[in-house]
């Protein structure tokens, strides 16, 4: 529940010239954990102090007391004689990476503002995608936009269309700064160009990849270094994983619709969607009823009720089933990686099954999210988002961030570094993502999907895998509902952009 | 002071006046039963600005500010965008009638959604109401350690409801929750509510009713103690069972409270329990815990589709204006004050 609100104060007049932010990250209330940004800004000489974002988390209730109140104005009035003497261009950036990943970005953040004294970023964790994205949008549309929002890979429609953006191709090129875009790795690069051109900069790129628990496949007398290749061999598998009682399930599955239906058709080389998965136009239709999606989507309902796989919800719900060593494999995103590392479980990882003939093996493709620019900001401030940006692709930052996170590297001169240092020999499966995406050239069907109203017709998707798993619906009914679904509101999405 | 209140609580204790139109005028004199009028003259004090006539206006001032920049002007903005498709920068606008409207009403998932906020307002509400009323009386009798118990009711509500969602979801967990555990061979139930939309709609019923419990049980515990003890002698006295007294002379004298309550519910599990679903099921398995706030959030800020998302509002505010009038215009007539 978020409770959005401004209050402006305006403390002192004078002759203030350049412009300091602070922000303020203050836990009010004990158990209702309300974290209140303040900010100071200095608008037209004048500082000003604004509090933004009432943001509450696990809690219903927002309780002032006037203590807390007496000490924000305190610390205001230490803040506005401190903002004086700063002269630093801020550059404000919204991300929605939490927990340890957010950390990740606040150093990535500080080791920029370290590295040169002319502009300082400033990271704001705004919540998840979802609502960073309508916070974003909304202090768009009041002029107050921030210069650098973190959106994930469904929203990459919207925001090519918004006619809000500032494509970072055309932002490199006007500030002068050379981006060698032939580095970048093709599969995230195909994802998130626009006729040709990089209209966001790759943040957050991952793959799906297959972890497998190796002390179930050992107790279950299986070879844990030949982990299953193909759907069959992970149907034999689980079987033999089952009927010895090593583990209750064979496999489940993280992100459902992106792992199963997404990644599925264009690993198998196949179209999700008309018009070259919507890249080509806006009369989109979604093909995932085909032959194919069929194919897949029945065999992972009979598995479902046999036992062999467990669905385990939405996101990341699934983890646990894993993790509890409930279920010995889980297709999930490689992101996992770092939590992987942290669990304590025997675990490895291979690359995602394939269903073999007729289908040719191509490439998986990404999901994770891309840093856009937003419009309405002045020359110099632009500069420093140029440099800060530049500064995220240098292949030793991606290096950097790769090891940290798992996300994949997004040039190949950054895989390069890691190749020399002999990462991928020390962890093999961070290598598993960055093969799969470069499998094969990404053909028409498997550089991406870009579609209107995606975060939707995910959720669609898999409200009917959800309908399809529980027995609500049969395989057929459930793939044509979704695609009827999915394409009203892709229909309805065409309408207002004609 | 002491008379007025004598007076107050033997006016209530007198039938309600049958003849509601003519409340305000002079009444035949053969039924005993108190009037509205009757009960303003005994219960309040008028204040007269006699010097000053704006004072009322401008202690009313911050009140009404605050209701129209928080109430009226979003409740306006709403109904002014339902009106409009948008796309999510603003950057195009069009004008689309009822168009929004339409759609929703012909579609299925929102008629799925209407069916769904009925089944769990209605269980949460009359199950809440119901077990909150039993839990009241059991804890109105003298027993001994009456206190604790009555502490311990009040707990729940303590609780934020998605931390106790949260609590429910690991107590309801087919593998290792309690719940399945203890019914496990007992009945023939799947408690698998990532999975299984009965087990999911079960659990956010039974959080939601669980966290407002002590919330209801402290309204009907101190409705009951305004209930004269000797009401329930004298029909004791009279050979009227327990369950007799309870359901003669207790229940209709709880009213008020009841009544009270019902409309809390309704309204409680329309609005409030948005965060329990955002936290537990996210509208899900397919849509089976997708009730009307949540889609309409949903729809609004995850899909961004502001027009469909304020055309939802404005249905969910009608809604609630239509519950609240049929609530005081029909039940109220079977309370008696």
């Amino acid at each position: 529940m978020v409770i959005t609100g401004c209050i402006f104060t305006i403390l002192k007049e004078g002759n203030l010239s350049g412009g300091m932010d602070y922000r303020l990250p203050i836990t009010v209330t004990h158990s209702h954990k309300l974290d209140l940004y303040c900010l100071h800004k200095i608008i037209r000489g004048r500082v000003v102090l604004v509090y933004q974002d009432f943001r509450i988390r696990g809690g219903i209730s927002v309780r002032f007391s006037s203590k807390n109140l007496v000490a924000l104005v305190v610390l205001t009035v230490i803040l506005a004689g401190a903002s004086v003497a700063n002269a630093k261009t801020q550059i404000d950036f919204w991300f929605s990476l939490g927990g340890q990943l957010g950390e990740t970005v606040q150093q990535l953040v500080t080791d920029f503002n370290n590295s040169q004294d002319e502009f300082e970023v400033v990271a704001f964790f705004r919540g998840a995608y979802a609502e960073s994205m309508t916070a974003a949008i909304a202090a768009y549309r009041a002029g107050n936009a921030p210069h650098i929002l973190q959106v994930y890979e469904v929203g990459t429609q919207t925001m090519l269309l918004s006619g809000a953006i500032y494509p970072v191709y055309q932002l490199m090129e006007e500030q002068g700064i050379e981006i060698d875009w032939d580095d970048f790795v093709s599969a995230v690069y195909a994802y998130y160009t626009h006729k040709g051109d990089l209209y966001s900069l790759p943040f957050n790129s991952s793959s799906p990849i297959f972890f497998y628990n190796r002390d179930i496949f050992e107790a279950a007398g299986l070879d844990p270094d030949r982990p299953p290749q193909t759907w069959q061999e992970v149907e034999e598998y689980s079987r033999q994983i089952i009927e010895s009682g090593a583990a209750r399930y064979g496999f489940t599955t993280g992100w459902p619709a992106w792992v199963q239906l997404e990644t599925m058709h264009a690993w198998h080389g196949l179209p999700f969607a008309s018009q070259g998965n919507g890249f080509d136009g806006l009369d989109v239709e979604l093909l995932i009823n085909g032959e194919f999606g069929m194919k897949h989507m029945s065999a992972l309902a009979r598995w479902q009720e046999e036992g062999i796989f467990h669905y385990g919800g939405r996101g990341d719900s699934a983890n646990w089933i894993f993790m509890n060593e409930d279920a010995a494999m889980m297709p999930h995103s490689s992101a996992l990686i770092g939590s992987m590392k942290q669990s304590g479980l025997n675990w490895d990882a291979a690359m995602l099954p394939h269903w073999g003939e007729p289908y040719p093996m191509t490439n998986t493709i990404i999901g994770g999210a891309t840093l856009w620019v937003l419009k309405g900001h002045s020359e110099e401030e632009y500069r420093g988002v140029a440099e800060f940006l530049n500064f995220v692709a240098q292949p030793e930052q991606q290096a950097w961030w790769h090891k940290q996170t798992g996300y994949v590297p997004i040039t190949n001169s950054a895989a390069a570094i890691l190749e020399a240092e002999g990462h991928f020999e020390k962890e093999p499966y961070q290598r598993i993502a960055i093969d799969q995406l470069n499998y094969s050239d990404p053909t028409p069907d498997t550089k991406g999907l870009r579609l209107g109203n995606f975060v939707e017709i995910r959720n669609v998707v898999e409200e009917e895998m959800e309908n399809i798993f529980a027995g609500n619906k049969s395989v057929e009914d459930g793939l044509n509902d979704a695609v009827k679904r999915a394409n009203q509101l892709l229909e309805e999405f065409a309408e207002m952009y004609q | 002071m002491m008379q007025s209140r004598e007076l107050t609580s033997s006016l209530r204790n007198l039938p309600k006046c049958t003849n509601r139109r003519n409340q305000h005028t002079v009444w035949s004199l053969s039924k005993p039963c108190a009037t509205s009028k009757e009960r303003v003259i005994v219960m309040s004090q008028q204040v007269v600005f006699k010097k000053n006539k704006w004072l009322p206006y401008i202690l009313l001032a911050p009140q009404i500010v605050i209701t129209i920049v928080f109430f009226f002007w979003p409740a306006i903005t709403s109904l002014r965008l339902a009106l409009y498709r948008t796309t999510p920068f603003g950057d195009r606008t069009f004008f689309v009638g009822s168009q929004n409207f339409q759609r929703l009403f012909a579609s299925p998932q929102y008629q799925r959604s209407l069916i769904t906020t009925l089944m769990f307002s209605a269980s949460v509400t009359l199950l809440g109401v119901a077990i909150s009323l039993c839990i009241a009386l059991l804890l109105n009798q003298a027993v001994r350690g009456r206190t604790v118990y009555r502490t311990a009711i009040l707990w729940p509500y303590g609780v934020a409801l998605p931390i106790s969602g949260i609590l429910w979801m690991f107590m309801m967990h087919p593998t290792f929750g309690i719940v399945p555990y203890f019914f496990e061979g007992i009945i023939d139930f799947n408690f698998d509510w990532i999975l299984n939309g009965n087990a999911a709609m079960l659990l956010v019923i039974l959080t939601a009713i669980w966290t407002n419990l002590g919330y209801n049980v402290a309204f009907f515990l101190a409705g009951l103690q305004a209930i004269p003890k000797s009401l329930q002698e004298a029909a004791l006295v009279d050979g009227a069972t327990s369950l007799k007294a309870i359901r003669y002379i207790t229940l209709p004298l709880l009213s008020p409270t009841t009544f009270f309550l019902l409309v809390m519910n309704v309204v409680y599990s329309l609005f409030d329990t948005f965060g329990l679903i955002d936290a537990v099921t996210k509208g899900g398995p397919g849509n089976a815990t997708e009730i009307l706030i949540y889609k309409a959030y949903k729809d609004g800020i995850i899909s961004l589709n502001l027009g469909s998302s304020a055309a939802q509002s404005v249905i969910l505010m009608v809604l609630a204006t239509l519950l609240t009038v049929f609530q005081f215009g029909f039940i109220e007539r079977k309370v008696s004050y």
